[in-house]
């Protein structure tokens, strides 16, 4: 059992989402930062997909009551064991009665936390990440709250040694400017070809809106080619008639302030939608804060399935890594 | 022309046509389904939406240009002629110029077209009606298309079966508003739509339905098998009510014991292009019979 002292700013159960339900309208929530989370269930020997808490900005305070070992991962917001500090990337032992709290953010936005056996709620369509705007899924369909008693599950699938720890060269390090790569695509014949240009030369400036729905950025205003308005499209030169959104896909209302979609957003609208995050980045996207500066970077498909399949590769090395030196 | 766009690494997006038709619905429904049956490995998600669709694929399995070489395959080999869709005929109970979606409106008068009239009396005057009951006679008078579910869980956007010339359109909102109450019916573009939940929302805002279309405990039978009730190719008829009929099918919902009016119906693509008028009236003799 893991007792909430303090819930922190917005800490939820998340595991690797809930799949297979797009079309109806239902996005996959889930850890925004997939290599992170991984990584954290790795270190604590649960299965890949093993329900974690993940912290934003501000960390909780938890109390455990019993004996068990955790891995906190993701962006830096230092964890400390009744005080004391803790490794991250790291496995940790805790015991009964140990309160687990966190210094003020360094680097990054989110942290996971896995401990071993995984986070005990009920699946919801074969999920338990939490989808706070529908109320579905994790603990209660919300996020944690002062009082909140977090069963854990009753076995790790593995047991890893204490002290394991992750290589230095696969932990990840969060700049306050990053790029981020995407394809170009979908709607992007809407944009004037200037506007295609100037949305990968500015830098955008990340607002104040920024969460597991989307990132809101600041910066030129992009135009349309113009036209007619197709019939059902609406009105706006931004509108299309209504579409699926890609988790990821960026559409800029009005021209104004692009949005890029993520985990817990709508499926579809009618917004023109003109480039795609790809997922080795959207690991990335989810340890961005408000105020800080991207770019976007434009690559190819090819490129996109490379980035994807180096971000495998170090999972599996430190699946190795752990299973020679952790056992 | 059809485009094929890859979303990221993990989507691949088809638009069949940049205009709203039913031809185009009707295509994306025979390709996505085709391509369902095929049961291909690798394939996450099928989206059909309004006139495009969209997969998810995990590309470690089933490279996107792969998928995209089957999808062009499909556009080919699917005929409409020999399509046929099952689906239910449902009557959805609409309070139009209710009080808490009044509420709402009346909140964001500001980032609305016209500050100074409702939704209603604005979209009935573009539209070119005398009246809003005039408009209320023309959405309540043909049934939709449930041509695609998505934003949040369950939302249908419907697609009025009646010739273009007929068709209602009205603008989104200039800025969209920060509140919807839960199960408002709104238009925007040519699409009715339901908002499942309370939530952030652009269409102008006609009305409440009674009923639910998402239950995220099951209570109801209708939700006996899923939380959300719309399913794309339903035909859905927009029925006005009184404010006595709201608060008895209100009490309904609350006992558990709310079920829709629905029958069941096959029908083909050309059925109803053919002939949208003929089409909808025998389809409401057939709900109603």
């Amino acid at each position: 059992m893991i007792h909430v002292l303090n819930p922190g700013l917005q800490t939820t159960v998340q595991d690797q989402g809930r799949i297979g339900y797009y079309e109806i309208g239902m996005p996959p929530s889930g850890a925004m930062d997939k290599y992170s989370y991984t990584i954290a269930n790795l270190l604590v020997g649960n299965d890949e997909n093993a329900a974690a808490l993940e912290i934003t900005y501000m960390g909780p305070t938890l109390e455990f009551r019993e004996n068990t070992v955790i891995a906190v991962t993701g962006g830096e917001i230092p964890p400390k064991i009744n005080g004391k500090p803790i490794p991250m990337w790291e496995t940790v032992s805790v015991a009964s009665g140990d309160q687990l709290s966190f210094d003020f953010v360094k680097q990054g936005a989110r942290v996971y936390l896995a401990v071993a056996g995984g986070v005990d709620v009920p699946a919801i369509m074969e999920s338990r990440s939490t989808y706070t705007l529908c109320g579905i899924g994790g603990f209660e369909g919300r996020a944690l709250q002062q009082g909140d008693e977090l069963r854990v599950g009753p076995v790790a699938r593995e047991s890893v040694r204490v002290g394991t720890r992750v290589p230095d060269a696969l932990i990840p390090q969060f700049a306050k400017s990053h790029e981020i790569r995407v394809v170009i695509g979908l709607c992007s014949y809407r944009l004037t070809a200037e506007s295609k240009q100037s949305f990968l030369s500015q830098e955008w400036t990340v607002t104040p809106e920024a969460n597991r729905v989307g990132y809101r950025f600041k910066g030129e205003r992009l135009g349309f080619v113009p036209r007619e308005q197709p019939f059902g499209a609406g009105s706006n030169p931004s509108n299309v008639v209504d579409l699926g959104y890609p988790i990821g896909s960026i559409q800029v209302p009005d021209g104004v302030e692009p949005i890029a979609l993520l985990n817990d957003a709508v499926t579809g609208g009618g917004y023109a939608t003109i480039a795609t995050v790809i997922s080795a980045d959207l690991n990335r996207m989810a340890q961005i804060k408000s105020n800080e500066k991207v770019r976007f970077v434009s690559v190819t498909l090819e490129e996109a399935l490379q980035a994807r399949s180096e971000v495998k590769d170090r999972i599996a090395h430190i699946k190795q890594a752990i299973a020679e030196n952790g056992r | 022309m059809i485009r094929y766009e890859y979303g990221g690494d993990e989507f691949v997006f088809v638009e069949l046509a940049e205009e709203m038709s039913l031809e185009a619905n009707f295509r994306g429904m025979a390709i996505t389904r085709k391509l369902r049956e095929r049961q291909l490995p690798g394939i996450l998600d099928i989206c059909p939406s309004n006139a495009s669709y969209m997969i998810r694929v995990d590309p470690d399995q089933l490279h996107p240009d792969a998928l995209i070489a089957e999808l062009k395959n499909l556009e080919e080999s699917v005929s409409l002629d020999d399509f046929e869709i099952s689906a239910r005929l449902v009557d959805v109970p609409v309070l139009f110029e209710d009080p808490w979606t009044h509420e709402a409106l009346m909140r964001f008068r500001e980032r609305h077209q016209d500050p100074n009239s409702t939704d209603l009396e604005y979209a009935a005057r573009i539209n070119g009606f005398k009246s809003k009951g005039e408009l209320i006679e023309a959405i309540t008078g043909f049934p939709y298309l449930v041509s695609m579910v998505g934003f949040v869980p369950g939302l249908p956007w419907c697609y009025q079966m009646v010739p273009r010339e007929q068709q209602i359109e009205v603008p989104k909102y200039v800025r969209p508003r920060t509140f919807t109450p839960e199960r408002a019916f709104g238009f925007g573009g040519a699409f009715a739509v339901i908002y499942p939940v309370q939530g952030a929302g652009g269409y102008q805002l006609f009305g409440i339905a009674a009923a639910p279309i998402y239950d995220r405990e099951q209570r109801l039978p209708d939700f006996k098998d899923a939380i959300t009730f719309p399913k794309q190719g339903d035909i859905f008829r927009y029925r006005g009510i009184t404010m006595d009929e709201y608060e008895s099918i209100r009490k309904q919902v609350e006992d558990g014991t709310f079920r829709y009016l629905t029958k069941e119906i096959t029908f083909t693509p050309d059925e109803v292009t053919e002939n949208p008028q003929r089409f909808s009236e025998n389809v409401l003799g057939r709900l109603y019979e």
